[in-house]
Protein backbone atom coordinates (compact mmCIF):
# COMPACT_ATOMS: atom_id res chain seq x y z
CA UNK A 1 0.00 0.00 0.00
CA UNK A 2 1.33 3.46 -0.74
CA UNK A 3 0.54 6.77 0.96
CA UNK A 4 -2.02 7.67 -1.72
CA UNK A 5 -4.02 4.45 -1.13
CA UNK A 6 -3.79 5.11 2.58
CA UNK A 7 -5.36 8.56 2.26
CA UNK A 8 -8.31 7.17 0.27
CA UNK A 9 -8.84 4.40 2.80
CA UNK A 10 -9.22 6.75 5.77
CA UNK A 11 -10.94 9.77 4.14
CA UNK A 12 -7.72 11.55 4.97
CA UNK A 13 -6.73 15.17 4.46
CA UNK A 14 -3.11 15.66 3.39
CA UNK A 15 -1.52 18.81 4.85
CA UNK A 16 1.63 18.82 2.72
CA UNK A 17 0.92 17.97 -0.93
CA UNK A 18 4.66 18.03 -1.71
CA UNK A 19 5.17 14.79 0.23
CA UNK A 20 5.99 11.64 -1.72
CA UNK A 21 2.62 9.90 -2.16
CA UNK A 22 4.16 6.87 -3.83
CA UNK A 23 6.14 5.94 -0.72
CA UNK A 24 5.33 2.41 0.37
CA UNK A 25 3.75 1.84 3.77
CA UNK A 26 4.76 -1.54 5.16
CA UNK A 27 2.58 -1.61 8.27
CA UNK A 28 1.20 0.46 11.09
CA UNK A 29 1.77 1.58 14.65
CA UNK A 30 -0.60 3.53 16.90
CA UNK A 31 0.61 5.43 19.97
CA UNK A 32 0.36 8.75 21.75
CA UNK A 33 3.52 8.38 23.77
CA UNK A 34 6.53 9.24 21.65
CA UNK A 35 8.80 7.05 23.77
CA UNK A 36 6.49 4.13 23.06
CA UNK A 37 6.78 4.89 19.36
CA UNK A 38 10.57 5.05 19.55
CA UNK A 39 10.69 1.83 21.53
CA UNK A 40 8.38 -0.27 19.42
CA UNK A 41 7.99 0.96 15.85
CA UNK A 42 9.76 -0.75 12.97
CA UNK A 43 10.88 1.20 9.87
CA UNK A 44 8.49 2.26 7.06
CA UNK A 45 5.32 2.12 9.18
CA UNK A 46 2.45 4.60 9.21
CA UNK A 47 2.15 6.22 12.63
CA UNK A 48 -1.35 6.82 13.99
CA UNK A 49 -1.42 9.29 16.84
CA UNK A 50 -3.62 11.75 18.68
CA UNK A 51 -0.72 14.12 19.21
CA UNK A 52 -0.16 17.04 16.84
CA UNK A 53 2.99 18.80 18.06
CA UNK A 54 6.20 18.99 15.98
CA UNK A 55 7.74 16.22 18.08
CA UNK A 56 5.50 13.78 16.24
CA UNK A 57 7.39 14.62 13.05
CA UNK A 58 10.81 14.58 14.76
CA UNK A 59 10.03 11.21 16.29
CA UNK A 60 8.88 9.94 12.90
CA UNK A 61 12.09 11.08 11.24
CA UNK A 62 14.20 9.30 13.83
CA UNK A 63 12.16 6.12 13.49
CA UNK A 64 11.95 6.11 9.66
CA UNK A 65 8.16 6.44 9.66
CA UNK A 66 6.56 6.44 6.16
CA UNK A 67 3.52 8.66 6.95
CA UNK A 68 1.75 10.21 9.95
CA UNK A 69 -2.00 10.09 10.56
CA UNK A 70 -3.49 12.46 13.12
CA UNK A 71 -6.62 10.74 14.45
CA UNK A 72 -10.03 12.20 15.32
CA UNK A 73 -9.82 15.09 12.87
CA UNK A 74 -7.48 17.24 14.92
CA UNK A 75 -5.76 20.11 13.12
CA UNK A 76 -2.01 20.16 13.68
CA UNK A 77 -0.37 23.55 14.41
CA UNK A 78 1.62 25.37 11.73
CA UNK A 79 4.99 24.32 13.23
CA UNK A 80 4.07 20.68 12.75
CA UNK A 81 2.90 21.18 9.17
CA UNK A 82 6.02 23.21 8.34
CA UNK A 83 8.33 20.58 9.73
CA UNK A 84 6.48 17.80 7.88
CA UNK A 85 6.78 19.80 4.64
CA UNK A 86 10.45 20.42 5.23
CA UNK A 87 11.08 16.73 5.84
CA UNK A 88 8.72 15.75 2.98
CA UNK A 89 6.87 13.37 5.29
CA UNK A 90 3.15 12.93 4.53
CA UNK A 91 1.05 14.47 7.34
CA UNK A 92 -2.57 13.34 7.14
CA UNK A 93 -5.56 13.89 9.37
CA UNK A 94 -8.59 11.62 9.43
CA UNK A 95 -12.00 12.21 10.99
CA UNK A 96 -12.02 8.71 12.51
CA UNK A 97 -10.79 7.66 15.94
CA UNK A 98 -7.75 5.54 16.71
CA UNK A 99 -9.57 2.21 17.05
CA UNK A 100 -11.57 2.66 13.86
CA UNK A 101 -8.46 3.67 11.91
CA UNK A 102 -6.32 0.80 13.17
CA UNK A 103 -9.20 -1.54 12.27
CA UNK A 104 -9.58 -0.14 8.77
CA UNK A 105 -5.88 -0.35 8.00
CA UNK A 106 -5.53 -3.84 9.47
CA UNK A 107 -8.54 -5.05 7.47
CA UNK A 108 -6.96 -3.60 4.33
CA UNK A 109 -4.00 -5.90 4.91
CA UNK A 110 -1.59 -3.61 6.73
CA UNK A 111 0.27 -5.60 9.43
CA UNK A 112 1.28 -4.29 12.84
CA UNK A 113 4.79 -2.86 12.92
CA UNK A 114 4.70 -2.47 16.69
CA UNK A 115 7.08 -4.79 18.35
CA UNK A 116 5.91 -6.41 21.57
CA UNK A 117 7.91 -5.55 24.68
CA UNK A 118 10.77 -7.90 25.44
CA UNK A 119 11.04 -9.41 21.97
CA UNK A 120 14.61 -8.41 21.42
CA UNK A 121 17.31 -6.66 23.40
CA UNK A 122 17.12 -3.70 21.05
CA UNK A 123 13.91 -3.14 19.18
CA UNK A 124 15.26 -0.27 17.13
CA UNK A 125 18.09 -2.29 15.64
CA UNK A 126 16.06 -3.29 12.62
CA UNK B 1 14.49 46.33 -17.67
CA UNK B 2 11.60 47.88 -15.77
CA UNK B 3 10.57 44.40 -14.75
CA UNK B 4 13.78 43.48 -13.10
CA UNK B 5 14.01 46.58 -10.93
CA UNK B 6 10.51 45.89 -9.66
CA UNK B 7 11.47 42.36 -8.74
CA UNK B 8 14.54 43.51 -6.87
CA UNK B 9 12.69 46.17 -4.88
CA UNK B 10 10.06 43.80 -3.55
CA UNK B 11 11.32 42.31 -0.28
CA UNK B 12 11.77 38.56 -0.61
CA UNK B 13 10.22 36.72 2.30
CA UNK B 14 11.55 33.40 3.62
CA UNK B 15 8.52 31.75 2.11
CA UNK B 16 9.30 33.23 -1.32
CA UNK B 17 12.90 32.14 -1.01
CA UNK B 18 11.85 28.60 -0.18
CA UNK B 19 9.66 28.45 -3.26
CA UNK B 20 12.38 29.56 -5.66
CA UNK B 21 13.43 26.50 -7.58
CA UNK B 22 16.93 25.76 -8.78
CA UNK B 23 15.70 26.30 -12.34
CA UNK B 24 14.56 29.82 -11.49
CA UNK B 25 17.88 30.52 -9.77
CA UNK B 26 19.71 29.30 -12.85
CA UNK B 27 17.66 31.61 -15.10
CA UNK B 28 19.22 34.49 -13.16
CA UNK B 29 22.67 32.96 -12.68
CA UNK B 30 23.39 31.67 -16.17
CA UNK B 31 24.62 34.16 -18.75
CA UNK B 32 23.33 34.19 -22.30
CA UNK B 33 26.84 33.59 -23.67
CA UNK B 34 27.07 30.35 -21.67
CA UNK B 35 24.07 28.75 -23.37
CA UNK B 36 23.99 30.42 -26.83
CA UNK B 37 25.16 28.82 -30.06
CA UNK B 38 28.54 30.38 -30.76
CA UNK B 39 29.70 31.51 -34.21
CA UNK B 40 26.38 30.80 -35.88
CA UNK B 41 26.11 30.31 -39.64
CA UNK B 42 25.17 33.62 -41.26
CA UNK B 43 23.90 34.75 -44.64
CA UNK B 44 24.39 38.03 -46.48
CA UNK B 45 21.57 40.22 -47.85
CA UNK B 46 22.54 39.04 -51.33
CA UNK B 47 22.31 35.30 -50.53
CA UNK B 48 19.37 33.82 -52.43
CA UNK B 49 16.43 32.28 -50.63
CA UNK B 50 17.23 28.93 -52.31
CA UNK B 51 20.78 28.93 -50.91
CA UNK B 52 19.34 29.82 -47.54
CA UNK B 53 16.90 26.89 -47.78
CA UNK B 54 19.80 24.52 -48.55
CA UNK B 55 21.84 25.90 -45.66
CA UNK B 56 18.97 25.43 -43.22
CA UNK B 57 18.42 21.89 -44.45
CA UNK B 58 22.12 20.97 -44.35
CA UNK B 59 22.92 22.08 -40.84
CA UNK B 60 19.37 21.67 -39.52
CA UNK B 61 18.68 25.19 -38.30
CA UNK B 62 15.53 27.24 -38.57
CA UNK B 63 16.94 30.75 -38.65
CA UNK B 64 20.16 32.71 -39.23
CA UNK B 65 21.44 36.28 -38.78
CA UNK B 66 21.85 38.37 -41.91
CA UNK B 67 25.23 40.08 -41.83
CA UNK B 68 27.10 42.45 -44.09
CA UNK B 69 30.74 43.25 -43.23
CA UNK B 70 30.19 42.27 -39.59
CA UNK B 71 27.15 44.49 -39.40
CA UNK B 72 23.94 42.80 -38.30
CA UNK B 73 21.12 43.70 -40.68
CA UNK B 74 18.34 41.29 -39.82
CA UNK B 75 17.19 37.74 -39.21
CA UNK B 76 16.02 35.27 -41.80
CA UNK B 77 13.89 32.42 -40.51
CA UNK B 78 12.03 29.39 -41.79
CA UNK B 79 8.78 31.41 -41.74
CA UNK B 80 10.33 33.83 -44.25
CA UNK B 81 11.36 30.88 -46.40
CA UNK B 82 7.79 29.59 -46.40
CA UNK B 83 6.55 32.99 -47.58
CA UNK B 84 9.00 33.00 -50.47
CA UNK B 85 7.98 29.43 -51.35
CA UNK B 86 4.32 30.47 -51.43
CA UNK B 87 5.23 33.24 -53.86
CA UNK B 88 7.40 30.81 -55.81
CA UNK B 89 10.20 33.30 -55.35
CA UNK B 90 13.19 31.25 -54.13
CA UNK B 91 15.58 33.10 -56.46
CA UNK B 92 15.08 36.44 -54.67
CA UNK B 93 17.78 37.68 -52.28
CA UNK B 94 17.42 37.34 -48.53
CA UNK B 95 17.09 41.12 -48.17
CA UNK B 96 13.58 40.93 -49.66
CA UNK B 97 12.18 38.57 -47.00
CA UNK B 98 14.33 39.04 -43.88
CA UNK B 99 12.93 40.74 -40.84
CA UNK B 100 14.97 43.82 -40.16
CA UNK B 101 13.36 44.88 -36.90
CA UNK B 102 15.94 43.16 -34.79
CA UNK B 103 15.70 42.46 -31.11
CA UNK B 104 19.14 41.66 -29.72
CA UNK B 105 20.57 40.64 -26.39
CA UNK B 106 24.01 40.92 -24.81
CA UNK B 107 26.13 37.91 -24.00
CA UNK B 108 26.60 39.13 -20.45
CA UNK B 109 22.83 39.38 -19.79
CA UNK B 110 21.25 36.73 -17.60
CA UNK B 111 19.19 34.08 -19.39
CA UNK B 112 16.03 35.44 -17.73
CA UNK B 113 16.31 38.59 -19.91
CA UNK B 114 16.30 36.46 -23.06
CA UNK B 115 13.30 34.52 -21.75
CA UNK B 116 11.40 37.78 -21.16
CA UNK B 117 12.15 38.93 -24.71
CA UNK B 118 10.97 35.60 -26.09
CA UNK B 119 7.73 35.80 -24.15
CA UNK B 120 7.00 39.43 -25.09
CA UNK B 121 8.08 39.36 -28.74
CA UNK B 122 7.14 35.86 -29.95
CA UNK B 123 10.51 35.73 -31.73
CA UNK B 124 12.10 32.33 -32.18
CA UNK B 125 15.71 33.44 -31.89
CA UNK B 126 17.77 36.41 -30.76
CA UNK B 127 21.19 37.49 -32.08
CA UNK B 128 23.70 37.83 -29.23
CA UNK B 129 26.09 40.79 -29.22
CA UNK B 130 29.24 41.59 -27.22
CA UNK B 131 30.01 44.95 -25.57
CA UNK B 132 31.10 46.37 -28.94
CA UNK B 133 27.80 45.27 -30.47
CA UNK B 134 29.52 42.64 -32.57
CA UNK B 135 27.58 39.46 -33.30
CA UNK B 136 28.95 36.60 -31.16
CA UNK B 137 26.14 34.07 -31.27
CA UNK B 138 22.47 33.26 -31.51
CA UNK B 139 20.12 32.03 -28.82
CA UNK B 140 16.85 30.07 -29.05
CA UNK B 141 14.47 28.78 -26.38
CA UNK B 142 15.92 25.35 -27.06
CA UNK B 143 19.43 26.62 -26.21
CA UNK B 144 18.11 27.89 -22.89
CA UNK B 145 16.39 24.61 -22.07
CA UNK B 146 19.46 22.51 -22.82
CA UNK B 147 21.75 25.01 -21.06
CA UNK B 148 19.68 24.85 -17.87
CA UNK B 149 19.48 21.07 -18.11
CA UNK B 150 23.26 20.84 -18.40
CA UNK B 151 23.72 23.15 -15.41
CA UNK B 152 21.30 21.08 -13.35
CA UNK B 153 23.19 17.91 -14.25
CA UNK B 154 26.41 19.56 -13.18
CA UNK B 155 24.77 20.46 -9.82
CA UNK B 156 23.66 16.88 -9.43
CA UNK B 157 27.11 15.64 -10.21
CA UNK B 158 28.68 18.02 -7.69
CA UNK B 159 26.26 16.70 -5.03
CA UNK B 160 27.30 13.12 -5.84
CA UNK B 161 30.96 14.03 -5.46
CA UNK B 162 30.24 15.72 -2.12
CA UNK B 163 28.52 12.60 -0.84
CA UNK B 164 31.31 10.41 -2.07
CA UNK B 165 33.89 12.59 -0.36
CA UNK B 166 31.98 12.56 2.94
CA UNK B 167 31.70 8.79 2.89
CA UNK B 168 35.47 8.56 2.41
CA UNK B 169 36.31 11.37 4.84
CA UNK B 170 38.68 9.50 7.11
CA UNK B 171 40.53 7.77 4.28
CA UNK B 172 41.82 11.06 2.97
CA UNK B 173 43.15 12.15 6.35
CA UNK B 174 46.36 10.73 7.68
CA UNK B 175 46.62 10.47 11.46
CA UNK B 176 46.97 7.82 14.14
CA UNK B 177 43.38 8.34 15.11
CA UNK B 178 40.94 10.59 13.23
CA UNK B 179 37.54 11.65 14.45
CA UNK B 180 34.84 14.13 13.62
CA UNK B 181 33.23 15.98 16.51
CA UNK B 182 29.77 17.54 16.30
CA UNK B 183 28.51 19.78 19.13
CA UNK B 184 25.00 21.04 19.75
CA UNK B 185 23.75 23.40 22.46
CA UNK B 186 20.28 22.45 23.63
CA UNK B 187 17.96 25.02 25.26
CA UNK B 188 15.80 24.10 28.22
CA UNK B 189 12.08 24.13 27.35
CA UNK B 190 12.62 24.52 23.59
CA UNK B 191 10.02 22.00 22.50
CA UNK B 192 9.60 23.58 19.07
CA UNK B 193 13.19 22.81 18.05
CA UNK B 194 13.45 19.67 20.15
CA UNK B 195 14.92 16.94 18.00
CA UNK B 196 16.63 19.19 15.48
CA UNK B 197 20.09 18.27 16.81
CA UNK B 198 19.23 14.57 16.58
CA UNK B 199 17.97 15.08 13.02
CA UNK B 200 21.21 16.80 12.08
CA UNK B 201 23.26 14.01 13.66
CA UNK B 202 21.26 11.35 11.85
CA UNK B 203 21.73 13.03 8.45
CA UNK B 204 25.43 13.56 9.13
CA UNK B 205 25.84 9.86 9.81
CA UNK B 206 23.96 8.90 6.65
CA UNK B 207 26.13 11.30 4.69
CA UNK B 208 29.24 9.72 6.16
CA UNK B 209 28.05 6.37 4.84
CA UNK B 210 26.47 4.86 7.98
CA UNK B 211 23.86 2.16 7.36
CA UNK B 212 20.22 3.29 7.78
CA UNK B 213 19.94 0.98 10.80
CA UNK B 214 22.98 2.51 12.46
CA UNK B 215 21.75 6.04 11.79
CA UNK B 216 18.33 5.11 13.18
CA UNK B 217 19.75 3.59 16.39
CA UNK B 218 21.93 6.60 17.01
CA UNK B 219 19.14 9.02 16.08
CA UNK B 220 16.66 7.47 18.50
CA UNK B 221 19.16 7.36 21.39
CA UNK B 222 20.25 10.97 20.90
CA UNK B 223 16.67 12.14 20.41
CA UNK B 224 15.55 10.72 23.76
CA UNK B 225 18.58 12.34 25.40
CA UNK B 226 17.93 15.65 23.64
CA UNK B 227 14.32 15.63 24.88
CA UNK B 228 15.60 14.87 28.39
CA UNK B 229 17.75 18.01 28.27
CA UNK B 230 14.77 20.07 27.07
CA UNK B 231 12.40 18.63 29.68
CA UNK B 232 14.55 18.14 32.77
CA UNK B 233 17.68 20.30 32.68
CA UNK B 234 17.89 23.61 34.52
CA UNK B 235 19.84 25.57 31.90
CA UNK B 236 19.83 23.26 28.91
CA UNK B 237 22.92 21.27 28.00
CA UNK B 238 25.36 20.12 25.36
CA UNK B 239 25.37 17.14 23.03
CA UNK B 240 28.78 16.13 21.73
CA UNK B 241 29.07 13.41 19.16
CA UNK B 242 32.45 12.01 18.24
CA UNK B 243 32.40 9.98 15.06
CA UNK B 244 35.22 7.60 14.32
CA UNK B 245 35.25 4.93 11.59
CA UNK B 246 34.55 2.15 14.09
CA UNK B 247 32.59 3.84 16.84
CA UNK B 248 30.28 6.69 17.70
CA UNK B 249 30.72 8.21 21.16
CA UNK B 250 28.00 10.50 22.41
CA UNK B 251 28.28 12.69 25.46
CA UNK B 252 25.25 14.53 26.80
CA UNK B 253 25.84 16.81 29.74
CA UNK B 254 24.05 19.50 31.73
CA UNK B 255 24.70 21.49 34.88
CA UNK B 256 21.59 20.63 36.79
CA UNK B 257 19.46 19.68 38.54
CA UNK B 258 20.94 16.15 38.56
CA UNK B 259 19.19 12.86 39.16
CA UNK B 260 18.43 12.00 42.78
CA UNK B 261 18.23 8.24 42.37
CA UNK B 262 19.76 6.83 39.16
CA UNK B 263 18.50 3.30 39.79
CA UNK B 264 14.95 4.60 40.10
CA UNK B 265 15.36 6.79 36.98
CA UNK B 266 16.40 3.75 34.97
CA UNK B 267 13.28 1.80 35.97
CA UNK B 268 10.83 1.53 33.02
CA UNK B 269 7.83 3.76 33.58
CA UNK B 270 9.38 5.89 36.31
CA UNK B 271 9.04 9.57 35.48
CA UNK B 272 9.30 12.94 37.16
CA UNK B 273 7.87 14.80 34.14
CA UNK B 274 5.12 17.37 34.55
CA UNK B 275 1.62 17.08 33.14
CA UNK B 276 2.48 19.59 30.36
CA UNK B 277 5.39 17.46 29.21
CA UNK B 278 3.21 14.34 29.26
CA UNK B 279 0.66 16.09 27.09
CA UNK B 280 3.42 16.50 24.52
CA UNK B 281 3.82 12.73 24.42
CA UNK B 282 6.92 12.56 26.58
CA UNK B 283 7.69 11.73 30.16
CA UNK B 284 6.41 8.17 29.96
CA UNK B 285 9.44 7.03 31.92
CA UNK B 286 10.85 5.15 28.96
CA UNK B 287 13.54 7.58 27.74
CA UNK B 288 16.60 6.14 29.48
CA UNK B 289 15.32 2.60 28.90
CA UNK B 290 15.00 3.31 25.17
CA UNK B 291 18.46 4.84 25.03
CA UNK B 292 19.97 1.80 26.70
CA UNK B 293 18.31 -0.51 24.16
CA UNK B 294 19.77 1.42 21.23
CA UNK B 295 23.41 1.70 22.28
CA UNK B 296 26.21 -0.75 22.98
CA UNK B 297 27.37 0.92 26.15
CA UNK B 298 25.79 3.52 28.40
CA UNK B 299 27.21 5.25 31.43
CA UNK B 300 25.03 7.61 33.44
CA UNK B 301 26.63 9.76 36.11
CA UNK B 302 24.76 12.36 38.05
CA UNK B 303 25.30 14.43 41.13
CA UNK B 304 22.05 15.70 42.57
CA UNK B 305 22.19 19.46 42.62
CA UNK B 306 25.17 19.56 40.23
CA UNK B 307 24.39 17.98 36.90
CA UNK B 308 24.18 14.88 34.77
CA UNK B 309 26.56 13.30 32.29
CA UNK B 310 25.40 10.55 29.94
CA UNK B 311 27.99 8.71 27.84
CA UNK B 312 26.87 6.45 25.04
CA UNK B 313 28.88 4.33 22.65
CA UNK B 314 27.82 2.59 19.50
CA UNK B 315 30.32 0.21 17.91
CA UNK B 316 30.36 -0.29 14.17
CA UNK B 317 31.13 -3.66 12.66
CA UNK B 318 33.90 -3.68 10.07
CA UNK B 319 31.37 -3.82 7.20
CA UNK B 320 29.45 -0.77 8.39
CA UNK B 321 32.15 1.75 9.24
CA UNK B 322 31.59 5.42 8.53
CA UNK B 323 33.80 7.80 6.61
CA UNK B 324 35.88 5.14 4.89
CA UNK B 325 35.31 2.91 1.92
CA UNK B 326 35.72 -0.48 3.58
CA UNK B 327 31.97 -0.70 4.27
CA UNK B 328 29.90 -2.65 1.76
CA UNK B 329 26.78 -0.49 1.93
CA UNK B 330 27.88 2.81 0.49
CA UNK B 331 25.00 3.22 -1.91
CA UNK B 332 23.89 6.49 -0.31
Amino acid sequence: MNVKDLITLIDGHLYNPSANLDREVKGGCGADLMSDVLASIQPEAVLLTGLCNPQVIRTSMMADVAAVIIVRGKTPPKETIDLASQEELALISSPFGMFELCGRLHRAGLPSLERAVGDEPCSCDE
Amino acid sequence: MGDISRIQKRPVTDQDAENITRVEELAYELKVEAVMTKEPSTVTPETSMLETLNLFRQIRISGAPVVNNHELLGIISIEDLIRSLQENDLSSPVSKYMSSTILTIHGSDPVIEALKLFVNSHKGRLPVLDQDNQLIGIITKGDITSGILKALQKDYHAEEIKRYRASHLFEDINSDRSSLILRYNIKQGDFIHGGSASSAIKSALLRLGATPQMARRTGIAVYEAEMNLIIHSTNGGVIRVEIEPHQISINISDDGPGIEDIELAMRPGYSTATETVRELGFGAGMGLVNIKRCVDSMRLESVFGKGTNLRLKIFLQSEETVGEASGSNKET
